[in-house]
């Protein structure tokens, strides 16, 4: 495969919200576009076997699925690199692969087992992956803006030029101390850029019912921000370079991604009583960030047709291999209750539910 | 030599963040105002505006930045104006610090400090005047401290700031001004004391009284009027709220075989509560008399300086409840509610 340079135009030209916005031209090459295809294959693959072991009742509480977002996953991990930071809320899964977290760990933590990537104690809402910058999978709407921003701050403090990504929905976009931190990362030019996903919906509740103002990118007021085809990963993609070369020099951006999401909020949801099926079948005909790609590499005469499906049934093949492999993992030992509650524990005595039956020493 | 406990907070503010880069201080009026009660005082200009950071008035905003600048491996220490305020910013301390080590599987430590004042000031009314003890002191993931004197404050920050876990520091407006004897080696500035830790404070064989924060002093108080009556009260300063020292508490118990708890909190789920059901778990056939609950009133607080009086402990409270214990008390009659 070729490294060689591919110009593409963005399906449509970004709208800033005071500042420039970046040129429509995107550099792209045949290779990178055969990765966006292949990691966009498998989350894709990844959610809709998600799905399937959540109906099996293997998958536990809650579970809220990516399929459909993976262009603003693909896009940022395509511009940015592993010292710079990711947060998000509970929709997680995928951003922890585009950080290279890998999909038997996923399936692993999904099910609650011992080689989960957080040791079956986090679930799905709380996957992490610290040494590639990835800072979770939080489950409280909103509360991971503040927290990204504080990360911002320690890339600051510490002087390094790098910058933290705070992912949030157009849900979230509502909470108060989203305000309240980007007030301060812009007081004190922190290197943040906030990327609002609007999926349109936060859970049920259409994002005209809830926003007065619905233009996500021009919430920051003050703070610059910029509207992108959050379904065309190359559109992501220049839109993140151009917002980490902004946020250094001059502090937080706001990005609001215009995506959706094909599953409903979470697995109890059908995700169609505040939405038409047709509306749903017409995003993926027209939208869909995959075969937006698809379609890209095919008119570059990249590989064929028959070679796209090919690695697509690889990647059904790969995720299949994970999930059993994941169901051999065991179930955590019971010991590790109480391990990780604190860092040092001083070995105080901590109690299970009956304390004279279980009680052990504090790690 | 004597101490104020808040020049012994400021030392140990100033202490740390000279010993190590990466603790900062952040909070509203940590800085050019010198401190809203100047524990803070002189730090801005000796660290500057980077690690002394003047906030808005923002709490769930500056302690969610406080967090996540934690999970990166700085050491904030987040300054509450009062611990009323940190009720804005509760999400950030419980579900943000305390439990992400654990659903991280040890990934995302948070060595954060959530200091500031707690409990009852004097005529602040309902909203500035609650202890927060009992509530942070539920939650698995956070240790939460309470210092009484000066070389407590200084040996218990000290060891919050160097702790790898988040710290919910307690500290008393009332106690800031006043002066406790120090010793050399509290001095010192590699003086740290142990965090899950309690200290007798004055050794008793009669009955245990236990307390933190100003109601140490209170207890402390009550013991001298107790000895003058032939009473020998053991005072045991709790320091640490969670983990809570229940061994030093049942030892104590097991000596003296009564218990009196003090604490200026709510009575309903409180610390005294906690510290009760452990002795009667671990100790009941020790104990030669019920345990004795001394708190504050189960009401919001009063402003009216008769009714505020009622509605935190008092030495006397502390002492007719340990001579109850010690069945020397006169047959005392409840007060009539007249509502």
């Amino acid at each position: 495969l070729s490294s060689d340079t591919i110009t593409v135009e963005t399906s449509i030209p970004f709208t800033g919200h005071n500042i420039d916005p970046p040129s429509r031209t995107v550099e792209t090459s045949a290779n990178e576009l055969m990765t966006f295809f292949k990691d966009m294959a498998e989350m894709r693959r990844m959610e809709i076997a998600a799905d399937s072991l959540y109906k099996a009742k293997l998958i536990r509480g809650f579970c809220h699925l990516y399929d459909g977002q993976e262009a603003v996953a693909i896009g940022m991990e395509a511009a940015i690199t592993k010292k710079d930071c990711i947060i998000t809320a509970y929709r997680d899964h995928c951003l922890f692969l585009g950080r290279g977290g890998g999909l038997y760990e996923s399936f692993a933590e999904l099910m609650g087992r011992k080689n989960g990537c957080s040791k079956g104690k986090g679930g799905s809402m709380h996957f992490y992956k610290k040494e590639s910058g990835f800072y979770g999978g939080h489950g409280i709407v909103g509360a991971q803006v503040p927290l990204g921003i504080g990360l911002a701050f320690a890339q600051k403090y510490s002087k390094e030029e790098h910058v933290t990504f705070a992912m949030y929905g157009d849900g979230a976009a509502n909470q108060g101390q989203l305000f309240e931190a980007l007030n301060m990362a812009a007081l004190w030019d922190l290197p943040a850029i906030l990327v609002c996903e609007n999926n349109h919906y936060g859970m049920g509740t259409a994002e005209w019912r809830a926003a007065k103002s619905p233009a996500y990118y021009k919430r920051g007021d003050y703070v610059p921000g910029l509207k992108v085809d959050g379904m065309d990963a190359l559109a992501v993609k220049q839109a993140c370079k151009f917002a980490k070369e902004h946020a250094l020099k001059n502090g937080p951006i706001i990005l609001e991604m215009d995506t959706y999401r094909y599953h409903g909020h979470s697995m109890s949801d059908p995700g169609s009583t505040y939405r038409t099926r047709d509306e749903i079948s017409g995003v993926r005909q027209e939208r869909d960030p995959i075969e937006r790609i698809r379609k890209l590499i095919l008119a570059h005469d990249i590989a064929t047709e028959k070679e796209l499906k090919d690695i697509e049934k690889e990647k059904r093949k790969v995720v299949d291999e994970a999930i059993a492999k994941a169901k051999e993992s065991p179930m955590p030992d019971p010991s590790e209750l109480f391990t990780n509650v604190y860092v040092k524990g001083f070995g105080v005595e901590a109690f299970g539910a009956d304390r004279k039956e279980v009680r052990t020493t504090l790690p | 030599k004597e101490m104020t406990v808040r020049d012994a907070l400021n030392s140990a503010l100033d202490e740390e963040m000279s010993a190590d880069p990466k603790v900062f201080i952040m909070g509203e009026e940590v800085g050019e105002y010198q401190g809203a009660y100047k524990i803070s005082k002189g730090l801005l200009d000796k660290y500057g505006p980077e690690r002394v950071i003047d906030t808005p008035i923002t709490e769930a905003g500056f302690t969610g930045i406080g967090v996540g600048a934690a999970y990166y491996g700085l050491k904030p220490i987040v300054e509450f104006m009062t611990f009323n305020f940190s009720m804005q910013a509760i999400d950030h301390i419980i579900n943000s610090a305390a439990k992400s080590n654990y659903m991280s599987a040890g990934q995302i430590s948070v060595p954060i400090v959530f200091r500031g004042p707690n409990g009852a000031a004097a005529g602040v009314g309902a909203q500035h005047s609650q202890c927060y003890a009992a509530w942070y002191g539920a939650c698995p993931g956070l240790k939460v401290l309470a210092p009484y004197s000066s070389e407590d404050a200084r040996g218990l920050l000290k060891a919050a700031i160097r702790d790898p876990d988040p710290v919910v520091f307690l500290e008393n407006e009332l106690l800031y001004g006043e002066s406790f004897p120090v010793s050399a080696e509290s001095l010192d500035s590699s003086f740290c004391l142990p965090i899950g830790k309690a200290k007798i404070e004055r050794e008793g064989k009669d009955v245990t009284i236990t307390a933190f924060s100003k109601m140490v002093g209170y207890a402390l108080k009550a013991a001298e009027i107790l000895a003058k009556e032939g009473i020998s009260a053991e005072v045991i300063n709790l320091r640490s709220i969670r983990p809570l020292d229940r061994p030093a508490i049942n030892a104590s118990v097991r000596k003296t075989n009564r218990l009196v708890t003090v604490e200026e909190g709510f009575p309903q789920h409180g610390v005294g509560a906690e510290i009760s059901a452990s002795v009667v778990e671990e100790s009941f056939e020790y104990l030669d008399a019920p345990v004795e609950r001394i708190s504050g009133a189960d009401v919001p607080m009063p402003y009216a300086a008769n009714l505020e009086r009622m509605a935190v402990p008092q030495v006397e409270d502390i002492v007719r409840a340990a001579k109850r214990a010690c069945y020397r008390a006169a047959k005392s009659v409840p007060m009539a509610a007249t509502a």
